[in-house]
């Protein structure tokens, strides 16, 4: 595999918390295009992991790559490694003081110089796909969590993303809700983009994931395809694990 | 939408309401009670139907607009500065923490009286002394003085506003490429100006009142007018009686101009 395939690679991550040790020698290389499931207990550094790439996290020595471009360790301004990741937050994080409409031209208009028409089509265009084109002018407070989880995934489109890292979409929703948000994030599966999902809904991992990646206490326990992931997990850690989610 | 449900500050506001007729009242009663032995009362010092006492009024009332002025510039100033002070105060780098830690710790600290005396008597020998030749005009030394000494507790207020925005509005505005200044402007300031608004109107009422201070270096305002009237006419109970309620009816009228704003923008809401 030459580098130029390669979408995010960690080399030899520490990272901690003061006392706490949260990502121990994290080795991954993710290539382009490739739809990763990250799962694990709460507490196992996942979230982590993921808020390393766009630099929410920085970390203390090793080193991430993203589209080829080194993030610097201590520092959170990687404003150009950063510009071609998008995310989904768990608590959604819509911005409450502006419209559907406002939310999603605002990155386009003042990050990518884009016209207010042109941020515009682009929004709408997006609305259309997470299926919620009717809620364009409304407020975050006045959708359902699971509209307002998809106005997040058009929000992070909307800038036209390479990467896109979803941090427990569907922890926060009802239950009812959560279908509606997968079948989107499925929906963008099937596309090149590349994708990061921290979650713990199984049965979208089955459908949508190239590879699993299991961690516990901070380090990379296994990864694998789905098949195997499931089937056969070669960790006993691993096997508790699924066997715990998957007993309901 | 539902209806607004009814908040604390909002039955808080009701209760201030009824309280104002009754307060206003009280005072006129107090006003009118000259039924305390002759000579107490000498109303005739501000009785619009005698020249004099017209004349007197008109000099008293004509204040208003060097109060209004001279606090309205030194709150605006205020916003300004405080916003300056509090935005490098919530650094994560202690370097850029610190400079403005120590001028709201310093400021907070100094009373307005003497900051003021410092200002007008004290700052002319400093420039003096460096060659330069500049009068303190009583206005914009007031303004200024007053102006630094609120921004310390503006900036305050400024940075409980900014941390009570939830850390996930500012990630969610970098993983769409703003970057901080764009992130402030568009994402955390429209938020927070919401919720430090009824505190900074507090602030702004706090001015009003101590743009009294400003009398002392000359600058003729309401409180300096009141006491040229006193020198003259010996009559301190009436026109400092006048003086209070002139405070109060400009505070009141404030006061429902703040309501209205807060209403606007959503302030009063939970």
């Amino acid at each position: 595999m030459t580098n130029t395939n390669i979408a995010v690679e960690f080399k030899d991550v520490n990272k901690w918390f003061d006392d706490f040790h949260v990502l121990k020698d994290i080795n991954l290389k993710i290539s382009i295009g490739e739809k990763i499931v990250i799962c694990g207990p709460s507490g196992s550094g996942k979230s982590t992991l993921v808020r390393c790439i766009n630099s929410l996290e920085t970390h203390e020595n090793g080193a991430i790559l993203v589209n080829g471009k080194t993030i610097e360790k201590t520092s959170k301004n990687n404003q150009k490694a950063n510009s071609d990741v998008g995310m989904v937050f768990q608590q959604f994080n819509l911005f409450p003081h502006l419209t559907v409409k406002e939310n999603l031209i605002l990155g386009p208009m003042k990050a990518l110089g884009l016209t207010k028409n042109e941020a515009e089509t682009r929004a709408i265009k997006l609305l259309h796909r997470v299926k919620i084109p009717e809620q364009v002018d409304k407020y975050p407070n006045q959708l359902s969590g699971g509209q307002q989880q998809r106005v997040a995934i058009a929000r992070a489109l909307c800038m036209e993303p390479k990467i896109m890292l979803f941090d427990e979409p569907t922890s926060a929703l009802d239950p009812e809700m959560i279908a509606e948000v997968l079948d989107v994030i499925i929906d963008l599966a099937q596309e090149g983009i590349t994708m990061i999902v921290v979650t713990h809904e199984m049965g979208f991992a089955k459908k949508a994931a190239d590879r699993m990646v299991f961690m516990d206490d901070g380090k990379i326990v296994e990864t694998g395809n789905p098949e195997g992931f499931f089937e056969n997990p070669k960790t006993e850690r691993c096997k508790l694990f699924l066997e715990q989610i998957l007993q309901h | 939408m539902q209806a607004v449900p009814r908040t604390n500050i909002a039955t808080l506001m009701d209760f201030i309401l009824k309280y104002k007729t009754f307060f206003i009242i009280s005072v006129l009663v107090l006003l009118a009670g000259c039924s305390s032995p002759p000579g107490t009362w000498g109303w005739y010092v501000i009785d619009p139907t005698t020249k004099g006492g017209w004349n007197n009024i008109k000099f008293l009332l004509s204040g208003f607009s060097a109060t209004i002025m001279l606090s309205v510039l030194a709150a605006i100033l205020s916003i300004i500065i405080g916003l300056v002070v509090a935005l490098p105060g919530m650094s994560q780098n202690r370097l850029i923490r610190l400079p403005s830690r120590i001028y709201i710790e310093f400021i907070r600290a100094v009373p307005l009286l003497p900051m003021l005396f410092w200002v007008f008597y004290g700052l002319p020998v400093i420039l003096k002394s460096l060659g330069l030749n500049i009068p303190i005009d009583p206005f914009w030394g007031a303004a200024i003085t007053l102006a630094i000494s609120d921004s310390a507790f503006t900036a305050e207020i400024y940075r409980a506003g900014i941390q009570s925005i939830e850390k996930g509005q500012t990630e969610a505005a970098r993983t769409v490429g703003l970057n901080y200044f764009q992130t402030m402007r568009y994402v955390i300031l429209p938020q927070a100006l919401r919720r430090i608004l009824p505190p900074l109107a507090n602030q702004f009422i706090y001015i009003v009142k101590m743009s009294a201070f400003a009398s002392v270096i000359g600058m003729q305002e309401l409180t300096r007018r009141a006491n040229e009237v006193v020198v003259s006419e010996y009559r301190p109970l009436e026109i400092y009686s006048l003086l209070i309620l002139e405070y109060l009816v400009l505070v009141l009228i404030i006061s429902s101009g703040i309501r209205w704003l807060e209403r606007r923008m959503g302030s009063d809401q939970r």
